[in-house]
């Protein structure tokens, strides 16, 4: 389903933070505050988790010259059980709060929700984003943080990160968000938890597709588009899914993943970063930051999830991915 | 694109997984790791008074004692990442199952956290530890019984 904003709401401030590993992100030096501890000096991860998102969302706020009262909604998603970061961070800002989960897809989902109701005239300024944490996600999901299970090559670390964005009424000075497409789910019947990218990678090429059929676009029509956490095997097969269908190996050049790119080629990362804060925090700090310097005009950012819960893939259930989408300009 | 062309698309572009290359790794981190609770065993037998047959118990203790230090420090998962079944399969391998549940636990509480949690991971093993032991020594108690093997 695309939507066209008419309206074109803007990004009028973004941050993104980061916890101590991640450091060794190639996007660093675009993150707002990285810190030295993966609690953020409280006792549980899923207490650092929250205050992650909350020193987010307050640089923002920060960036923008607004206060919480200025703010109309604040739209926030994790991948923690019944997003309790997101609530409790939203129990110290009191804003307005709705919880958004499409897992890794929230970054985009949230901003998507935001611009709505931007166009509808029912927010002035919406704070929208996601976060995760790697420990709390990992126990959750996976096994105990110091358990020495390996983990195949195909397997991606999740981030310490956090990345949310001011939505707002049009400006022409900032990013503005042009078109959306909320994805399907999507399930070729991939079961192995450990292989993301691989489930991944047919919801994100749903949505692309879908996208540039809707809005009558090329691969050509824009600088960069940029998917979530496929890792870099996920993009590979995403790639190979659009070399199927006749994209050309030039324009696929224009497709690069938040996920591939996050830790460089350090191997101990496996197959790369994912999360729901890899895309949040790439796409509001590097992505916004090069839109604004006018180095990109045009971007798709397609950010994609994976809705299994460590239940369900016990059960046997395959795993259901979604992809969503924003287009933004830059004047 | 149909499920199946799909899966045939993606196996074709993920790398195999390398078994040969992580069996051997196995096969001598897991090898390592016995020959120091070997070098163990001798400790015990030499300086303190343990025969073949007593020395089992202190061994293992130590073992897991080591397998704590190393978890407690971060070290054992990436041991186990390099490993794998070379350092899950020997006791070090348990204890570190047991040891990263209780640390990973213990945010929630010393009786529900560490109490309710510790055996998580570990609860397959036992459970089925002791499930085999007990048919496997019923298989020889019948067999000892017919004749066939002694004790």
């Amino acid at each position: 389903m695309v939507i066209v904003f008419q309206s074109k709401p803007s990004i009028l401030a973004s941050s993104a933070v980061a916890g101590p590993l991640e450091k060794k992100s190639v996007f660093y030096s675009y993150f707002d505050s990285v810190v030295e501890d993966e609690r953020w000096n409280e006792k549980t991860n899923e207490q650092g988790h929250a205050k992650m998102i909350l020193e987010a969302s307050n640089i923002v706020m920060k960036k923008a010259n607004i206060e919480n009262l200025d703010v109309d909604y604040f739209l926030s998603g994790d991948l923690v059980n019944q997003m309790t970061p997101s609530n409790f961070a939203a129990r110290e800002l009191a804003i307005s709060f709705i919880g958004l989960f499409s897992a890794c897809a929230t970054s985009v989902s949230s901003v998507i929700i935001a611009s709505l109701l931007t166009e509808l005239g029912a927010s002035q300024y919406a704070i929208a984003g996601a976060a995760s944490q790697h420990n709390a996600i990992e126990r959750q999901f996976r096994y105990p943080n110091y358990y020495g299970g390996p983990k195949p090559a195909t397997s991606q670390w999740t981030v310490t990160a956090a990345g949310y964005a001011l939505v707002g009424k049009h400006n022409p000075e900032y990013p503005s968000i042009v078109a959306a497409t909320v994805g399907k789910v999507v399930d070729y019947g991939d079961v192995n938890p450990m292989h993301m990218g691989g489930a991944m990678a047919p919801a994100a090429f749903d949505t692309i597709t879908a996208h540039l059929k809707k809005r009558n676009q090329k691969f050509q029509d824009y600088d960069l588009i940029m998917t979530g956490d496929l890792g870099k095997i996920g993009l590979k097969i995403l790639k190979a899914m659009l070399a199927q269908t006749g994209v050309k190996p030039e324009e696929l050049q224009l497709l690069r993943d938040a996920g591939a790119e996050f830790y460089g080629e350090d191997e101990a990362f496996l197959a790369g970063a994912s999360g729901a804060g890899c895309s949040a925090s790439v796409y509001f700090s590097y992505i916004i930051q090069q839109l604004k310097t006018g180095r990109f005009k045009r971007v798709l950012l397609c950010a994609t999830g994976a809705l299994l819960s460590p239940l369900s893939f016990q059960q046997g259930e395959s795993i259901p991915c979604t992809a969503h989408a924003i287009e933004m300009t830059m004047e | 694109m149909e499920p199946k062309e799909y899966q045939d698309l993606e196996k074709q572009v993920t790398p195999p997984i390398p078994y040969l290359k992580n069996a051997l790794k196995a096969f001598f981190v897991g090898g390592i790791i016995c020959t120091i609770g070997h070098a163990v065993t001798y400790f015990y037998i030499i300086f303190f008074d343990f025969t073949e047959k007593t020395v089992g118990n202190p061994t293992v203790s130590t073992m897991i004692f080591f397998s704590m230090l190393l978890t407690g420090f971060g070290l054992y998962k990436k041991l186990g990442q390099y490993a794998a079944a070379g350092s899950a399969v020997p006791v070090t391998g348990f204890g570190n199952a047991v040891i990263s549940a209780a640390i990973e636990h213990r945010t929630e509480g010393v009786v529900l956290g560490i109490g309710g949690n510790i055996f998580k991971l570990a609860g397959t093993v036992i459970l089925f530890g002791v499930a085999s032991a007990f048919f496997v020594a019923l298989i020889k108690l019948i067999l000892v019984s017919i004749g066939v093997v002694q004790w």
